[in-house]
C-alpha cells in the first residue's frame, strides 16, 4: 500500500484560545480529494494552514510522505505541497506571467533564474487555468475571478503533489468553478496527487470530493464521503436543516 | 524579467553612473576637461588639478553616490518589508532616528568613530518601532504607513530639538551642519561605499526570496521562504544603510522613495534586478542632485537635500494619489 501523502496523528489545533480540533488522526492517500467543511470561524483556514506547515499544531504531529514536517526543509515541503490562499493582494505591479513564475520558486536554487522550461510550465499552467494569452497583462488590472485563476495557475506551476485550496471557487463564475475543479480532480484521480479544499458550497464538495473533514464545535470528524455527506451530519455542521434531493449526477443537498 | 534582459539594463545604469561621476569630477568653479580628469586621477600631472580632483571632488562624488545608493537600497528593502511603494527611510522616520542617535553621541562627547554607531542605534530603534507595528499583518495601507512615519519622525524631531537646546555653544554649529547634510566634507566617503557594497552583497542572495515575500508573508511561506527570519535581515539592513547614508550626507529625503519607484516602472519588480538597479540609480540621482546643488547658485552651495526634496515631494504626492485610486 502506498504511504499517505499527508498524515496527522493526534492533531490538536487552536486559534486565539479556541479549539479547532483535537486528537485528529488523518491519512490522505494519493488519488484522494478531501473537503473541509464548517461554519464561518470554525477554523477551516487555520486547519488548512496547519496542515501546510505554516503554523505549528497545538498538539500532535503532521507527516508529509512519512516524514515529520518539522524535519523537512522549507523548500522540500514547498515542492510537495502547494497552497491556494483565500485572497491575493498585489502590492506591486507585475505581469501575469511573472506572478505565475513565482510558483517556480521552490524549484530554483538561490542563484538560479527561471529558464525556458519554467516559462513553458508557467504557460501550460495559465492555459490550464483558462488564462492563456494574458501573460503580459498587469495583475492589478484583472477582475477578481481572473486574478483567482492566475493564483491557481501559480499553484499549478509549483507542481506540488498535494494541493491545499482555500475556497477555490470564490470569485469564479459557475462554468469556471466546474471546469477548473474538474481538471484538478481529474489530475488527482490519475494517481499520485491529492487535494484538500476548504469549500462553502456543499454540492461542489459532494461532486468532487471522496473524503471530508467536518469541523463543528471544536471537533473534527474525518472520513469517507458516503459516511459524512448525509443530511443529518451536514445539518448538524451548518445548523441548518438540509434535505438530500436527487440531482442529475448523484444526490444534492438543499435547505428545507 | 529574464536574466538576458537584466544584464544590459544594469550595464546601462552603470554607464550612466560613470558618466555622472565624470561630470562631478570635471564640473565646478574650476572646470577641468575629461582628459585632464583622467590624468589627474591616474597619472601625476598638474598638481593643482590633481589636488582638486583627488582630494576635493572625488571624495565628494563617492560620498554622494554611496549615500544615494544606500538610501535607495534601504527604500527598496523597506518597500518589500511593508509591501507598500510609499515606504522610504525618511518618510518612516528612520533617517530621523539615525540623526537623533548621532547627535546624542555628539552631545555625550563620544569619540568621532562612535557617531556612526549612534546613528545606527537610532536607525535601528526607529525601524524596530515601524517593524514591530508591521509584524504579522497584511500589506500596509498608505494611511497606516504615513501616520506611523509622521508620528515617529515627529518624535525624533523633538529629540533633535531637545539635544540642540541642551548642546553647548561650541558644539551647536557642527551639529547643525551635520543635520542639514553636508557633502562638502564627507567624513569617510569610501567606508560609505563599502557599507553599500556590503549591504548589497548581503541582500542579493535573498532577492529571489524577496520576490516571493512581495506577494505577502503567507504566500511566501507557502513557497518555502523563511518568513520569520528574512524580515529581520531586511530590517537590520535598512537600518544599517540609512545610518551609513545619514552619517555621510545628513538626513536627505525621498531618494529611497523616488528611485525604487522609477526603477520598478522601467524594469519591473524583480528584486534580483531591482536591488542592484536601485543602488546604481540612487547613487546617480544623489550625485546629480549634488552637482546641481553646487552649480545652481554658485559660488553659494545649496544643501543637497533641498534638490532631492524638490523632486521627491511632488513624486510622493503623485504616488499617494495613485495609491488611493
Amino acid at each position: 500500500m502506498t504511504p499517505p501523502l499527508l498524515a496527522a496523528y493526534g492533531l490538536g489545533v487552536t486559534i486565539a484560545g479556541n479549539q479547532v480540533c483535537s486528537g485528529l488522526d488523518l491519512a490522505i492517500l494519493p488519488g484522494q480529494c478531501w473537503a473541509i467543511l464548517g461554519r464561518n470561524g470554525a477554523g477551516k483556514t487555520t486547519l488548512l494552514h496547519t496542515l501546510a506547515g505554516l503554523r505549528g499544531p497545538a498538539a500532535g504531529t503532521i507527516e508529509l510522505r512519512g516524514k515529520p514536517l518539522a524535519t523537512l526543509a522549507r523548500r522540500d515541503i514547498a515542492r510537495l505541497r502547494g497552497l491556494l490562499l483565500q485572497d491575493d493582494s498585489d502590492a506591486f505591479p507585475a505581469t501575469v506571467l511573472e506572478s505565475v513564475l513565482v510558483g517556480r520558486h521552490p524549484h530554483l536554487s538561490r542563484w538560479q533564474w527561471e529558464g525556458a522550461e519554467d516559462v513553458r510550465i508557467a504557460r501550460e499552467a495559465l492555459a490550464a487555468a483558462d488564462m492563456a494569452g494574458t501573460e503580459a497583462r498587469d495583475v492589478r488590472t484583472l477582475s477578481g475571478g481572473e486574478r483567482r485563476r492566475v493564483a491557481l495557475a501559480a499553484l499549478l506551476a509549483q507542481q506540488p503533489r498535494l494541493f491545499l485550496l482555500d475556497e477555490p471557487s470564490s470569485h469564479l463564475d459557475l462554468s469556471h468553478q466546474l471546469t477548473l475543479l474538474e481538471r484538478l480532480a481529474a489530475a488527482v484521480r490519475l494517481g499520485d496527487k491529492s487535494l484538500i479544499m476548504v469549500v462553502h458550497d456543499v454540492n461542489l464538495a459532494v461532486r468532487y470530493c471522496d473524503h471530508a473533514l467536518l469541523l463543528a464545535d471544536g471537533e473534527a470528524v474525518a472520513g469517507p464521503a458516503q459516511e459524512l455527506f448525509t443530511a443529518e451530519r451536514l445539518s448538524a455542521v451548518y445548523r441548518v436543516s438540509l434535505k438530500e434531493v436527487a440531482g442529475p449526477r448523484g444526490n444534492l443537498f438543499a435547505p428545507d | 524579467m529574464s536574466r538576458i534582459s537584466a544584464v544590459p539594463a544594469l550595464l546601462a545604469l552603470a554607464v550612466i553612473a560613470l558618466v555622472a561621476i565624470a561630470l562631478a569630477l570635471s564640473a565646478g568653479s574650476v572646470a577641468i576637461d575629461p582628459a585632464s580628469v583622467l590624468r589627474a586621477l591616474f597619472a601625476s600631472g598638474d598638481s593643482t588639478q590633481q589636488a582638486i580632483v583627488r582630494e576635493l571632488r572625488l571624495p565628494r562624488a563617492v560620498a554622494a553616490f554611496a549615500a544615494g545608493g544606500c538610501l535607495s537600497l534601504a527604500g527598496a528593502l523597506l518597500q518589500v518589508l511593508l509591501r507598500n511603494s510609499l515606504a522610504d527611510p525618511y518618510v518612516l522616520g528612520v533617517s530621523g532616528g539615525a540623526a537623533a542617535g548621532a547627535l546624542t553621541t555628539m552631545l555625550l562627547g563620544a569619540a568621532a568613530w562612535l557617531v556612526p554607531v549612534g546613528a545606527f542605534g537610532g536607525a535601528l530603534a526607529s525601524t524596530a518601532i515601524v517593524f514591530g507595528l508591521a509584524r504579522g499583518r497584511g500589506p500596509w495601507s498608505p494611511t497606516r504607513l504615513l501616520l506611523t512615519g509622521v508620528v515617529v519622525a515627529a518624535g525624533w524631531g523633538a529629540v533633535v530639538a531637545l539635544i540642540l537646546s541642551l548642546a553647548p555653544e561650541a558644539q551647536l554649529r557642527g551639529m547643525l551642519f551635520w543635520l542639514i547634510g553636508d557633502l562638502s566634507a564627507p567624513p569617510a566617503a569610501w567606508s560609505t561605499m563599502g557599507a553599500l557594497l556590503l549591504a548589497l552583497a548581503a541582500a542579493l542572495p535573498f532577492a529571489g526570496d524577496l520576490n516571493a515575500l512581495a506577494r505577502g508573508d503567507t504566500a511566501a511561506a507557502a513557497l518555502g521562504v523563511d518568513v520569520l527570519r528574512l524580515p529581520w535581515l531586511l530590517f537590520a539592513l535598512a537600518a544599517f544603510l540609512t545610518a551609513a547614508a545619514v552619517t555621510t550626507a545628513g538626513a536627505i529625503g525621498f531618494v529611497g522613495l523616488i528611485v525604487p519607484h522609477a526603477v520598478r516602472l522601467v524594469l519591473g519588480n524583480d528584486q534580483r534586478v531591482l536591488l542592484p538597479a536601485a543602488a546604481l540609480a540612487g547613487g546617480t540621482l544623489l550625485l546629480v542632485a549634488d552637482i546641481l546643488a553646487r552649480q545652481i547658485a554658485a559660488p553659494a552651495q545649496l544643501p543637497t537635500g533641498v534638490i532631492t526634496a524638490l523632486i521627491g515631494v511632488p513624486t510622493f504626492l503623485y504616488l499617494l494619489r495613485r495609491e488611493q485610486r
